[in-house]
């Protein structure tokens, strides 16, 4: 047995220890942990396509809402059963996550033969069309949104999930194949002159980026237990985009943290903005953590665009070495 | 007949409100080649410029009593409104190059992308604190009635949105070609060497185009909200972005493409508001800028580059 | 249709960006394991010839053979695939990865197991993994980078960066390898050092190698044949004397 897929079931093994003893868990952190987990999911995906292959995507909660509608339907149509009830979770999300990568294919196939901004403005382009299809579409509630009767999503698909994740995207990346989505992110032209297809890479990348974020999408919706169509906006997508480049490009460990902390810091500002010692006026400045963010954003382009957890991370020279012994 | 010739004045209206945004866009692409993608935003804060100074503005100019008969006053109070959030926003957009883009300059595409969604994220969510998340409903800055032609009815403000656009174009078309500065700034977007043979240091004629956009964009803003008077921090979002697709559709970097490309889009939309259904209203600008993307990269007027090996 | 020895045949081939001219009915034979020269003032066309052959830039008119096939309209990873490699006149290393890595990215193209291998890191990825390490170490050993095996690629000097982009080259097993200006920024030590090592690495993989270089005493020094471009045409060809003593070459050198 080598390391990767030991590190693997030690991580399945642990989410499932810890979800023995999900039921003590106060209810408002468990809430914050799943939503962790979730994006973490999302972070660490989105990362594959904008951190190591270099296509900035700004649709990434499109695919999302792919996953969550599609799994939430095989939920519905199913109906609720006691027994088998894992069985059929693990169906919907998987139909969640290939609705979404299919939607991916049809996507990154047109629009990666663009760069850049214009890229950024299609995947923007492509998400905002897949929120007016659900809105339109009766079948899944439209405009209303949907609910799902069942609350499947718990703490051990979550983090099995989440390290399924982290496994794909890392252990696909440290290995001479993987090697190619780095090339193209550094130089296209050198890329194809090495004989790599960069189109296939591009196209791959966002294929399995929006698997993973269909399998957020369908944790998610089994967790929230509705889902709407302006949940999936713009907005959702630029949230993931920012844990990508608070952790650093191409730096999973450091989107592990960035997500986390991301996710933590909403809570933590809420609180922080009801404290009364504070002047009225700057509360609600504190509690919308957009402008905390896009300020983030900001002075990490101008002060460390290589993300704040860039360099030589314990996790990052673990990883080093786990590559150095594959190869 | 009635109904297309409607909705095609119903469309150009619109359109000449995504032309003055597009043209922000473009001057921009043209002197920095990157998306200023706060750009929509400036056309917000805009129209909230105009709901604050009105109230001032009205004290010095008091308009006519009945909004719906034209009136001197009432058309300068609304003529100063505008020209008042043109400046603001032009120092606005001319402070945020200064401050957050130049340092930025020669950066990778990728960093400066970035910054502006931060940027615009910024304006976006302090708008929503400074001025509150709900609507607020613009002052009749201008007489308004309707004019019936037939069975045709035109609003006295869609032919002033038009008008103005018109005028604004004019304006703007002297200022690119025939001022020092315009030719400067054109000689910077066709290579970075030719604008210093002009004697002007770029990071005049950069700030001087933030500038230029950021009013125009100002300025549809006050148009957009006399013909549509609600106004919220998010209003800048959506017509940013279709402005943008307009900029792209008459290539990038081409000012009268951008004219094109705004009218354009603003008539498609409307008859696919109009003949389809309302649903599509913001597919349409997304879908249109796909296709075009795809098809004709360049936009519809522009030329073909390849990349140098 | 063309019955032909050479391993590549460029054939009347003419390039155009808008009204200029960078190719122009251009002829040029590679046999294989030939070390031809390509040389001509600056600007004169030698890298769109190097872009053309690699399917950067198509032909606009013209057909571009190699190994008995046509290669025009192929995509640049295609036409690598077949066998043709390159290095860059401004060096194109892949910035973010270790010069290990640059060499190993190379070695993607005949990777026998693809991504499923890759998820799974069986045994025979592990050994696959090894024999690509094996092959990227004696390729940074011939030349002499194996010291700088994990450095940033960009902290390398200006030479070593040259060579680096040679061993990438080299890693994608080519018959015909294409060097735009190696030697440039080079000092007179290391270009004697390149020639030996260009000499060494055409015999080791019978290679043919197609060299672009401003600097005559390699061009000369290690050329069998040397072709002379001058405003997008082929003025002359021959072996390295008889170009030393052609009228039109001195002229094109000398200019008006
Ligand atoms: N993508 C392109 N678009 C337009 N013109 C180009 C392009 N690529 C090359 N050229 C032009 O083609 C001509 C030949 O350029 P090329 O780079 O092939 O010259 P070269 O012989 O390699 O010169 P040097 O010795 O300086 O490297 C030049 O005039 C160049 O400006
Ligand atoms: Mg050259």
């Amino acid at each position: 047995m080598n390391r990767p897929k030991t590190w693997l079931l030690l991580s399945i093994l642990a989410a499932w220890v810890i979800s023995r003893f999900q039921g003590a868990i106060n209810p408002y952190y468990y809430d914050i942990l799943i939503t962790i987990g979730i994006n973490i999911i999302l972070g660490v995906s989105l990362n594959l396509v904008t951190g190591y292959t270099g296509q900035f995507s700004l649709g990434h909660a499109g695919f999302m809402s792919v996953g969550a509608y599609a799994s939430a339907m095989v939920t519905l149509s199913v109906g609720a059963h006691a027994r088998g009830e894992s069985l059929i979770f693990i169906g919907a999300l998987l139909v969640g996550g290939l609705s979404a990568a299919l939607a991916g294919l049809l996507v990154g196939g047109p629009s990666l033969r663009l760069k850049g901004d214009y890229l950024a403005i299609v995947t923007l382009g492509f998400a905002e069309i897949i929120r007016v299809v659900f809105e339109n579409v009766e079948a899944v509630g439209a405009a209303r949104g949907l609910s799902i009767p069942v609350h499947t999503t718990d703490f051990f698909w979550t983090f099995l999930s989440v390290a399924l994740t982290i496994y794909v995207v890392v252990f696909l990346v440290h290995s001479t194949y993987g090697r190619g989505f780095l090339t193209v992110r550094d130089d296209e032209v050198a890329a194809e002159a090495m004989g790599i297809n960069a189109t296939k890479y591009k196209v791959l990348a966002f294929v399995v980026a929006a698997f993973f974020a269909g399998i957020a999408g369908g944790l998610y919706a089994h967790f929230k237990q509705f889902i709407h169509p302006e949940g999936f906006g713009y907005l959702r997508s630029v949230d993931i985009v920012v844990i990508v480049i608070l952790g650093g490009m191409g730096n999973t460990p450091g989107v592990i943290i960035a997500a986390v902390l991301l996710t933590i810091l909403p809570e933590g500002l809420r609180a922080l903005g009801s404290w009364s010692a504070l002047p009225e006026a700057i509360r609600p400045l504190i509690q919308n953590r957009m402008i905390l963010y896009s300020l983030l954003l900001i002075a990490l382009m101008l002060l460390r665009p290589q993300g704040l957890f860039s360099t030589g991370g314990r996790l990052t020279k673990w990883l080093k070495r786990g590559k150095g012994a594959a190869a | 007949m009635i109904q297309f010739l409607q909705q095609l004045i119903n469309g150009l209206a619109l359109g000449s409100i995504y032309a003055l945004i597009a043209l922000g866009y473009t001057m921009v692409y043209g002197v920095l080649k990157f998306i200023n993608f706060a750009h929509g935003d400036i056309y917000m804060v805009g129209a909230f410029v105009g709901l604050y100074v009105t109230p001032w503005v009205w004290k010095v100019i008091p308009p006519g009593q009945d909004p719906s008969k034209f009136n001197w006053n009432t058309t300068a109070g609304g003529l100063v409104v505008m020209l008042i959030s043109m400046v603001v926003c032009a120092v606005l957009g001319i402070l945020i190059e200064r401050l957050v883009y130049r340092p930025l300059r020669n950066r990778p595409r990728l960093t400066v992308l970035i910054t502006a969604i931060g940027v615009s994220i910024f304006l976006e969510n302090f708008g929503q604190y400074l001025f509150g998340a709900d609507p607020k409903s613009f002052p009749d800055i201008l007489p308004d009635r309707t004019i019936d032609i037939g069975d045709l009815s035109i609003f006295m403000n869609q032919i002033v949105v038009f008008v103005t656009t018109i005028v604004l174009l004019v304006a703007l078309r002297y200022i690119v070609m025939k001022t020092r500065m315009g030719t400067a700034m054109r000689a910077l977007s066709y290579n970075t060497t030719a604008a210093s043979l002009m004697g002007i240091n770029n990071d005049v004629i950069i700030a001087f185009t933030f500038g230029l956009g950021s009013a125009l964009a100002a300025a549809a803003g006050i148009l957009n909200a006399i013909n549509y008077p609600s106004i919220d921090p998010l209003m800048g979002i959506l017509p940013g972005i279709k402005a943008f697709v307009a900029a792209v559709l008459g290539g990038i970097g081409n000012l009268p493409g951008a004219v094109v490309g705004g009218l354009l889009l603003g008539v498609l939309e409307t008859m696919v508001v109009g003949y389809i259904s309302p649903m599509y209203r913001d597919a349409i600008a997304f879908a249109a800028l796909i296709f075009i993307l795809l098809f004709r990269p360049n936009g519809l007027f522009g030329k073909i580059e390849k990349e140098k090996v | 249709m063309s019955v032909s020895s050479a391993l590549l045949e460029v054939d009347q081939c003419t390039v155009q960006f808008g009204g200029l001219k960078a190719v122009s009915e251009l002829d040029l034979r590679i046999h294989e394991g030939e070390l031809v020269g390509l040389i001509g003032p600056n600007g004169a066309g030698k890298t769109t010839i190097f872009n053309l052959i690699t399917g950067v830039y198509q032909p606009t008119d013209g057909d571009i053979w190699f190994d008995g096939q046509s290669v025009v309209g192929h995509k640049p990873y295609q036409i690598t695939a077949r066998g043709i490699a390159r290095t860059f006149q401004n060096i194109r290393l892949f910035s973010s990865l270790s010069v290990f890595d640059n060499v190993r990215a190379a070695c993607n193209l005949h990777l026998k197991h693809g991504i499923s291998h890759a998820l799974w890191r069986g045994g025979a990825f592990a050994r696959e993994e090894a024999e690509i390490a094996e092959r990227v170490d004696g390729l940074l050993d011939i030349f002499h980078l194996s010291h700088l095996r994990n450095a940033e690629c960009t902290s390398l000097p200006y030479g070593d960066q040259r060579r680096l982009e040679i061993v990438r080259a080299l890693a994608t097993r080519p018959k015909l390898l294409l060097l735009d200006e190696p030697a440039a920024g080079m000092n007179p030590t290391e270009k004697g050092e390149l020639m030996r090592l260009i000499r060494f690495a055409q015999e080791k993989f019978q290679l043919a190698v197609l060299l672009v270089e401003h600097d005559m005493r390699v061009v000369m020094g290690i050329c069998e044949r040397i072709a002379v471009i001058d405003y997008g045409v082929k003025i002359a060809e021959g072996t390295p004397e008889a170009i030393r003593n052609d009228r039109k070459v001195i002229e094109a050198y000398l200019g008006e």
